[in-house]
């Protein structure tokens, strides 16, 4: 049951992951990423990380998705129109990606332990309780770090707004 | 008993009476704001008006459903589709009661219960808004599209002081499953105080409870925060072009946005399906009561009709109160239908003061809608936040 929900999931988000470049309008695209955040999520509770799962579902799915397609309907973005592909790029372009793609699955396979795979179901720490014992114990500072950073990216991007209003 | 078998029973039982909930609901709507105007509102169809949800369905479904040539298509149909969908998921982690036993099985009065259910209502209502500002962007239409802007930039303001006036009662509670957060508020101060949310110490929760109602007005899209469908400034707003169901879909996600508010309300602020005071001091005849009398004030009304129908009508609806009286009193089923009597009771007159608001208040302006969010609300359920985290600490 639970390797056949992770093949859908994981299905979906790849295709949501495909659209998302395939599509040319930037609605679509946006929409598409959302799907990939959506299916992410329900790997998340796969996994037992149940509260990353509804934080990403309400952080990434429910309000920066909502800000970019907010943001794309005020612009009126259009749909992008294609650019001329050289054939240099159109016939090396697909043996490099294979290549690439080839590397990083060497990589990760080197990397991890063959003799331990996921097991659905058997981590416990994913609830708020334990997330919240651990950001406010062993990873306070980095917690605090970038809490503190992201502040300062919001300082600088009011001071570069408000540069373009004077 | 089989889960799936009883999972599928406690559906079909939940989906039946959300969905009657949700067609009577607009029929109650219409009641309350036509006796706030001094009107009768519907008598048509049925005594009192009673069968008109079913003709609106009649209606809604039979009518022309007009595809104008200009929209957007795939998003033109997802919308009303996403809208209705995650407008309905959240009921499905909403406790109506206590653990049962009913013929030897044990269960609860709940769909599921999940140990992040606040979270996952938060995440689900997010999803909602794109259902509304996809139909106004696939419209391609001048005024569909201001209302979906205006509802996605509402929508974003008002969910942070949302969830910062959810998160205060949650200190208090300590967890995030709806069913542990309505039976942390059982039992009584001093024998007779309810320790609902709105009571409970070291900090009561009132302010974040009219908070999160003003939250829940503005995330509803329902007056004074309707502007995204504002008729006299954009027509309809974002369901302008849409007709027949895709256009009943839209309503039915806004009443049942409205029953999801309501009841996470009854659930975090006012103690679930928790009686208002002991029962030992009665509680559990206030049901009763109330049906009762309304039964007694059926039977005045037949007695001195004030139109020849009512001779007919009101003695039947009389004896149905009786009888609803009857079966309170009954304990083989009393204990099932005392909690969800609290619990409806409560989430009904929240509905209600979501109805009295509508059929009172004049609609916001779009820029103080914008500054009451940003520089009223976010600050002010933010120092809530911080003095119920102090006295939290403080007072463990």
């Amino acid at each position: 049951m639970d390797a056949l929900l992770f093949m859908i999931f994981a299905a979906i988000a790849v295709i949501c992951g495909i659209n998302l470049v395939v599509q040319t309008h930037p609605i679509s695209s946006a929409l598409s990423l959302v799907g990939v955040m959506g299916a992410l999520a329900a790997l998340y509770l796969l996994l037992g990380g149940e509260f990353i799962a509804a934080a990403q579902l309400v952080v990434y799915a429910g309000a920066i998705m909502v800000l970019f397609v907010f943001v794309i309907m005020l612009l009126n973005a259009g749909t992008e129109k294609k650019m001329v592909v050289r054939p240099l790029g159109k016939y090396l372009g697909a043996p490099f990606l294979l290549i690439f793609f080839g590397m990083i699955a060497y990589m990760i396979q080197r990397i991890l332990p063959a003799s331990s795979p996921v097991v659905f179901g058997a981590f416990q720490g994913g609830t708020a309780a334990e997330i919240g014992r651990s950001l406010f114990t062993v990873y306070l500072l980095p917690f605090e770090v970038t809490s503190v950073l992201i502040l300062i990216a919001i300082l600088g991007a009011i001071v570069l707004a408000r540069k373009e209003v004077d | 008993m089989n889960f799936y078998l009883l999972s599928l029973i406690k559906t079909a039982i939940v989906v039946g009476i959300f969905m009657h909930v949700l067609a009577y609901l607009q029929w109650i709507e219409r009641k309350v704001i036509a006796h706030v105007q001094l009107r009768v509102g519907p008598r048509r169809v049925g005594p009192h008006g009673l069968l008109q949800p079913l003709a609106d369905v009649i209606k809604l479904v039979t009518k022309e459903d007009i595809l104008p040539s200009h929209v957007n298509k795939v998003f033109y149909f997802l919308a009303p589709f996403i809208a209705v969908t995650f407008a309905l998921i959240s009921i499905s982690v909403i406790p109506f009661g206590p653990i049962i036993t009913v013929g030897g099985v044990r269960t609860a009065m709940q769909l599921t219960d999940l140990n992040i259910g606040v979270l996952f209502i938060f995440g689900i209502s997010g999803l909602g808004v794109y259902g509304v500002a996809l139909a106004g962007w696939a419209s391609n239409n001048k005024y569909a599209l201001m209302g979906g802007l205006r509802s996605s930039a509402q929508m974003i303001s008002y969910e942070l002081p949302m969830a910062l006036a959810l998160s205060a009662p949650l200190l208090i509670l300590n967890t995030l499953s709806l069913r542990e957060i309505a039976n942390g508020q059982a039992g009584f101060y001093l024998g007779f105080i309810p320790r609902w949310s709105i009571f409970q110490m070291p900090f009561p929760q009132i302010f974040s409870f009219i908070l999160f109602l003003i939250a829940g007005f503005a995330e509803t899209n329902r007056v004074p925060f309707d502007l995204p469908e504002a008729e006299n400034e954009l027509v309809a707003g974002f369901h302008v072009e849409y007709a027949s169901m895709k256009f009943a879909s839209f309503f039915m996600a806004e009443y049942a946005n409205m029953v999801t508010v309501s009841c996470v309300a009854t659930l975090l602020f006012l103690g679930g399906w928790h009686p208002i005071f002991p029962e030992k001091y009665g509680s559990g005849l206030i049901p009763v009561a109330i049906f009762a009398g309304s039964a007694l004030l059926c039977f005045f009304h037949a007695a001195n009709p004030a139109r020849p129908f009512d001779r007919i009508t009101l003695p039947v609806f009389g004896l149905l109160f009786l009888g609803a009286a009857g079966l309170f009193l009954l304990p083989p089923v009393q204990f099932i239908l005392l909690p969800l009597f609290w619990f409806s009771a409560k989430v009904l007159i929240i509905l209600f003061v979501f109805i009295w608001v509508r059929a009172t208040l004049p609609r916001f302006r779009y820029d103080q809608l914008m500054r009451f969010a940003w520089t009223f609300m976010f600050p002010v359920a933010l120092i809530n936040l911080f003095i119920t985290a102090l006295l939290v600490a403080l007072f463990p």
